[in-house]
């Protein structure tokens, strides 16, 4: 699917004439003008040199997205066939340049700078003191760990989701009936989650499951006054929303193996336990590396639960990052130092995945 | 009658004590995580119809250790005696209900028609801008998938600021299609590397343009797999409460982001809590039964190459 190739082959023969490449040229250029030109009278009208009286920066943002449409007109004004070509990605494209790129500048300006938005004073340059306070803030730290332990949880819920992967494949009989049920918490939201079993379900006097903990004998039972429980709970909690997912890439898998392997290993006498991990385990591999990054990413961004739940406590016990910065922006309304912190962690697991897609790259063609 | 003459070996009658051990075995741990996937949807719709004595004594099941009452749905003015009746509460929850309905199907449509095109031409032309390449291109769209939503929450919010544009759910909208569309890609992509270009071909020596081709050929075709993509990001776009809790405070207000706020204040009144929960989980719940096989199509499409 990588192939640079051109898969599709057209013949084209544009017949393009000067005039209309001229057009398409003096469109894009045009709007361009237009959206500098609606971009400097903002910025003298927001610096105070004009009086205009935009209200907002909205303009800029419809002259931008003129400029987006003519840019896109133009590729099949002045290049034909192969500018259409170009129409398929070049809006998405786009968007999402316009959507990350930005913004992730933007960001960078603001995680040196202190900024209050609720203050009047606006954005103040700061240089490097947001660096320097996050590296003395044990908060952050704590909520950097806390992510480790969570991504390590992976490893558990992979287990679980091949265990119940194995038994879907197995001869049962209203597989759908289970299919459908495993697939449920995948679909509830984390937010109703976190209230029917965070709040309601684990509550310690009326909870059924405090309830039950007291009839099996322990006393006082409490899910969210001591650190490793609480995080056991919160890993517990989204383990259960995420373990279908990793469960039905492993299905899909499981069902792409052809049963030709099997048979012959049967034939050959091999026990159930060697055929898994002789056979299905290491035809799996791809499958679960697949999951498992996958599944990380969504770990990464481990919030909702956390800020409904326990909103971090005890202690920052059980922070994540995204939580942490969420509640220090909440509490502190400062954009500048949530920002620094939000780069630091993305530079951090951009790094971290980079390394460990490298790794199994390596792992899984090794070159002799 | 007279004796048995054949048996089966004894090695065979073990066979089948195992097998049948074995079966018992599969359907418990089976029915075992059923109910753990189940139990909190059915505490959940229970509790939304209990009153405080059935909480305290921990009544479970309806009709039996207690007697279902409205009471949780008559706080969210949602009873059969309430329905009629003009309810501030019901006009806030179906508020929360359309903002959320709006933003996850539009943002889900915007991603769906961009991340199919691209995935498209991804798949059948060779791309060069500058000096990236279709892989280049492809893997610049994937990996917005690690980018954390922290990372782009705040400078968002100062944008949108700026824009005017917090508290909308156009701005919502387009945040959210930006999270939801490399899943779209990823989807698409395969679902288009499924269909051979002999298609096209034979469309464009039949006059077609190319776009022609892919309005009225291809994506037809490969609507299978944008049905399940629009579901998985439906599903993911309804109930993302991160991005609303930052950037709407009334206007725009999701579904999630109100769940959340109620939690806090309620105490121990949790049927109305459960009635609100439940309401705000039904519509995916009916979705995840309906349309499984296509979520689980989608899901797979990216597992097996």
């Amino acid at each position: 699917m990588s192939s640079e190739g051109d898969l599709l082959h057209v013949v084209t023969a544009d017949q393009i004439s000067d005039r209309r490449r001229r057009f398409g040229k003096t469109i894009v250029w045009g709007s361009a003008g237009l959206l500098f030109l609606v971009a400097f009278l903002q910025a003298a009208d927001h610096n105070g040199w004009l009086d205009i009286g935009f209200e907002t920066w909205r303009p800029t943002l419809y002259a931008y997205v003129l400029w987006g449409i003519c840019l896109c007109a133009a590729q099949v004004i002045e290049r034909g066939e192969h500018g259409k070509r170009t129409l398929f990605v070049l809006p998405a494209t786009l968007f999402v340049v316009s959507m990350v790129v930005f913004p992730l500048l933007f960001g960078l300006v603001i995680a040196f700078s202190d900024w209050n938005l609720s203050s009047p004073d606006g954005r103040q340059f700061n240089g490097l003191d947001n660096v320097r306070q996050m590296w003395t803030d044990p908060f952050y730290w704590n909520a950097l760990k806390n992510m480790v332990y969570y991504t390590l949880a992976i490893i558990v819920e992979y287990a679980i989701a091949f265990g119940l992967a194995l038994l879907l494949n197995a001869e049962i009989r209203a597989r759908k009936f289970f299919r459908v049920a495993f697939l449920l918490p995948l679909m509830l939201s984390p937010v109703a989650v976190s209230w029917m079993i965070g709040k309601s379900m684990l509550e310690n006097r009326f909870g059924p499951i405090a309830r039950l903990l007291r009839e099996l004998g322990v006393e006082n039972p409490s899910f969210f006054s001591t650190p490793e429980v609480a995080r056991m709970m919160i890993m517990l909690m989204d383990a259960w929303t995420y373990i279908p997912f990793m469960m039905i890439m492993i299905l899909a898998g499981l069902q792409a193996i052809p049963r030709e392997l099997n048979e012959a290993a049967e034939v050959d006498g091999a026990s159930v336990w060697r055929k898994f991990w002789e056979i299905t385990f290491p035809l799996m591999l791809p499958v679960s590396i697949t999951a498992i990054l996958i599944r990380i990413i969504f770990k990464l961004k481990l919030a909702d639960i956390i800020i409904n739940v326990t909103s971090g406590g005890p202690g920052g016990a059980t922070d994540s990052v995204t939580s942490f910065i969420f509640r220090e922006y909440r509490d502190r309304s400062n954009v500048g130092y949530g920002t620094l912190l939000a780069i630091v962690y993305l530079i951090i697991i951009a790094a971290a995945m980079t390394i460990l897609i490298k790794a199994v790259d390596r792992w899984m063609r090794p070159r002799y | 009658m007279s004796e048995q003459i054949f048996h089966d070996s004894t090695s065979d009658r073990t066979y089948r004590a195992r097998r049948i051990s074995g079966r018992i075995v599969i359907y418990g741990i089976l029915i075992v995580w059923a109910i753990i996937s189940i139990f909190p949807i059915f505490w959940t719709i229970t509790t939304s119809f209990k009153m405080a004595p059935d909480v305290m004594k921990g009544n479970m099941v309806p009709w039996w250790d207690y007697t279902p009452k409205w009471l949780g749905w008559r706080s969210l003015g949602l009873s059969p005696d309430t329905i009629g009746n003009e309810s501030t509460v019901r006009e806030e929850f179906l508020k929360r209900f359309w903002n959320s309905a709006v933003v996850a199907v539009s943002s889900s449509l915007i991603a769906v028609a961009l991340g199919s095109m691209a995935a498209y031409g991804l798949s059948r032309f060779s791309y060069r801008f500058g000096f990236m390449r279709n892989s280049d291109i492809s893997f610049f769209f994937l990996s917005q998938l690690i980018l954390p939503p922290v990372v782009l929450a705040l400078p968002f919010l100062v944008l949108y600021k700026s824009l005017g544009m917090l508290d909308t759910r156009i701005g919502l909208i387009l945040l959210y299609t930006l999270t939801v569309l490399p899943i779209v890609i990823w989807i698409m992509r395969d679902q288009f590397g499924s269909i051979p270009t002999e298609l096209e071909e034979a469309a464009l020596v039949d006059g077609l343009s190319i776009w022609g081709a892919f309005l009225t050929i291809i994506l037809p075709i490969a609507a299978p797999g944008m049905v399940a993509s629009f579901i998985l990001s439906l599903v993911l776009t309804w109930n993302e409460y991160f991005f609303a809790a930052l950037l709407t405070s009334s206007h725009a207000k999701t579904l999630p982001v109100m769940v959340a706020s109620q939690t806090g204040s309620q105490g121990i009144s949790w049927w109305s809590m459960a009635a609100l929960s439940f309401a705000a989980i039904l519509p995916l719940i009916v979705i995840g039964v309906l349309l499984e096989r296509f979520i689980i199509k989608g899901m797979a499409a990216g597992a097996v190459k």
